[in-house]
């Protein structure tokens, strides 16, 4: 079972509503990944230390708030100082189109907008997360 | 008869099974008097007045706020000027959270998910040009609710306006947070005693405020179904009156000021079905289960909001369609007022245009198309009554595995509703996935290469300048006044047996902040951390 992709799925800043989290977080586990659900409002810092703690292979953000450029480019930083530069790390809300860009260039791999489908999310975290 | 081969493709959004056609004997025990009653009279399914829309329209209460407060003031004389008839104020959330702006949790939050107010002294701008004693605000404020409702009271009494002439609502139902939208800062028994408190404060100084909106919206939103959305609502309704009577309220001093707020999805029968059962349970539940005296207190008023959760970000503009219809779905059921949302909501908070687009449509549906003319349309349909009775049953089973739970703050602890909607949730998704249900535009009717839309855009320079106004206002208030307050009011928290109300209203008089008031009661009350299941 060392094989099982390990994912964090995180909520960073302030925002409370978490279907989206606990949906995609269900989906991994059906999907047969092992999945650690921070909770609520977790500060970059919890994040990138839980991914460290947790040797994950993945970490899933979940933002719908609007504070995803301040809150995900952070995390990015954070996750370089770690040396976690294979940890895939994806994230799934409210995000605007234009926004996009400048996520992927603080090392989002990829952005899952409204409307995503939870096949298509597992797919491509079991297509990207690293080998082990 | 030909085989329904699409048999099972015939269930509400909810998931529950419809049959082919209904008739008398679906609703073969019905009587008129029990189960419906003329509209304005018990059990009040037909609606809370005799005459609903022909002697007053529901109110056109579209709910905004982003970035600053004077940015959100402008949108308001803007709604106003395009014909709404009361104001929703969206708090962003660091106010929500009970954090100022300048908190390093705050940040890249400011006034992004709604208006940001740190003191009266933002309170003060964003009401700026409008007579409080004039217009009804609903304020969409739960764990702060003390301090935000103590704010717009002292504007109010600034403009000279007396507190008996207010109207209006606050959100206040933190239930609801805890098991589903989860904006908490208190644990469940200090929150519930400030609701309490409430209750008391206004029924004594701001008689025609409603003190709570009972929400279902937010349960809806996270997944729930529509029977699930009303029963747990209903059942937070019933919580709330017990802890009031528990400190020895009556009934019927503050009954009449609950208030509802419910969610206008999709299938319309269903919804319509909803609003329905909900005033009929809740005129037993305050009749039987609380022997109230006064009529007011078992009636139940509710406001409804068109289902954000139900729109797309794929092919934007049939989300007008779709808002239509709920909207539709809230008019029949008789609500008093709504709010309807924006094309653009799953994209961004709504541009000018497109809420303009959103009132318009409540407009339509009020002046052209005749649906308000009668009362209750839909009552006497085999189906609709049906739907109505059945979901009737299914609240009173909910209510009764949550009277065997203890209530609905055990039940939270426990974590009964919270893994009741997640279970919805993640069905509903599958269900869509598996192509059961089908959402145009977004798993069928797809469109590739869609134009972008024009979305509102939160000016980043928000939060640099808020922070400079909150620097500037801690150094030209009279802070010792300020520390004064702030000790008193972690006084009284402390004490345990005092009502709140009035010692938060002196510390927002002096211009303490949202942050350092909740800072006080974090230190006494402690805050809630959500169980994980």
């Amino acid at each position: 079972m060392d094989a099982r992709i390990r994912v964090i799925v995180a909520k960073p800043g302030l925002d409370g509503h978490d279907r989206g989290a606990k949906v995609i977080a269900r989906a991994f586990r059906d999907a047969g990944f092992e999945v650690i659900y921070t909770g609520l409002r977790q500060t970059p810092e919890q994040i990138v230390n839980a991914a460290l703690q947790e040797d994950a292979d993945v970490v899933g953000l979940s933002v719908l708030s609007g504070a995803h450029m301040t809150l995900c480019p952070r995390i990015m930083e954070l996750m370089k100082k770690e040396s976690l530069d294979d940890v895939l790390v994806v994230v799934g809300g409210i995000i605007p189109d234009q926004d996009i860009p400048k996520l992927k260039e603080a090392g989002i791999a990829e952005i899952f907008q409204p409307g995503a489908s939870t096949e298509e999310i597992v797919a491509y975290v079991r297509n990207n997360a690293r080998k082990k | 008869m030909a085989k329904d081969v699409r048999e099972r493709l015939f269930t509400t959004v909810s998931g529950v099974p419809i049959e082919r056609l209904y008739t008398p004997e679906d609703i073969h025990d019905f009587d008129y008097g029990r189960d419906l009653g003329d509209p304005g009279e018990p059990p009040y399914t037909r609606g809370i007045y005799p005459t609903m829309y022909r002697s007053r329209r529901w109110t056109m209460r579209q709910f905004s706020g982003f970035g600053t407060a004077a940015d959100t003031n402008q949108r308001f004389h803007y709604l106003l000027k395009h014909g709404q008839t009361g104001l929703s104020v969206a708090f962003h959330l660091p106010t929500l959270m009970g954090l100022d702006s300048d908190h390093p949790m705050s940040s890249g939050e400011v006034g992004k998910c709604g208006v940001t107010i740190d003191s009266l002294e933002d309170m003060e701008t964003l009401f700026k040009g409008i007579p409080l004693d004039q217009i009804s605000t609903s304020m969409t404020t739960n764990a702060p609710a003390t301090i935000l409702w103590s704010m717009y009271l002292v504007v109010a009494e600034k403009q000279g306006a007396d507190w008996t002439k207010l109207r209006g609502t606050i959100q206040n139902d933190i239930l609801k947070e805890y098991i589903a939208q989860k904006t908490y800062i208190f644990p469940p028994k200090p929150s519930m005693k400030l609701i309490v408190d409430t209750f008391e404060f206004g029924s004594s100084h701001v008689p025609q405020w409603n003190t709570i909106s009972i929400s279902g919206y937010h349960i809806r939103e996270a997944g729930s179904t529509a029977l699930q959305e009303l029963a747990f609502t209903l059942y937070d309704g019933i919580e709330y009156v017990e802890w009031a009577r528990r400190r020895g309220l009556d009934v019927d001093d503050f009954a009449p000021r609950l208030s509802f707020f419910f969610n206008a999805h999709n299938d319309l029968f269903e919804e319509v079905a909803k609003y329905r059962a909900a005033r009929k349970v809740w005129y037993r539940v305050m009749t039987e289960r609380f022997q109230c005296r006064n009529p007011k207190s078992a009636i139940l008023r509710f406001h409804t909001q068109t289902a954000g959760c139900s729109l797309t970000a794929q092919q934007p503009y049939n989300n007008i369609v779709r808002v239509a219809i709920q909207a539709l779905s809230a008019v029949l059921g008789g609500t008093q007022s709504l709010h309807t949302n924006s094309l653009d909501e799953t994209l961004a908070l709504p541009t000018e245009h497109a809420a303009r687009i959103a009132l318009r449509t409540q407009q339509i549906l009020a002046h052209e198309t005749g649906i308000a003319n009668t009362v209750d349309p839909l009552a006497g349909s085999y189906f609709v009554e049906r739907l109505t009775l059945d979901m009737e049953k299914g609240c009173w089973d909910y209510f009764d595995r949550l009277d065997e739970m203890g209530g609905m703050v055990a039940a939270i602890e426990q974590g009964f509703p919270q893994r009741e909607i997640q279970d919805a949730s993640y069905e509903y998704q599958k269900a869509i996935e598996r192509k059961e249900k089908i959402i145009v535009g977004l798993n069928d009717f797809v469109m590739e290469d869609e134009p972008p839309i024009d979305i509102l855009l939160i000016d980043e320079n928000v939060e640099a300048q808020q922070i400079e106004r909150l620097k500037q206002l801690r150094d030209t208030r009279d802070n010792g006044q300020v520390r004064t307050t702030l000790t008193a009011l972690r006084e009284a928290a402390a004490a345990g047996d005092r009502n709140m109300m009035l010692c938060i209203i002196d510390c927002v008089r002096c211009y303490a902040t949202l942050g350092e008031i909740c800072d006080e009661l974090r230190a006494v009350y402690g805050v809630y951390e959500e169980p994980s299941f």
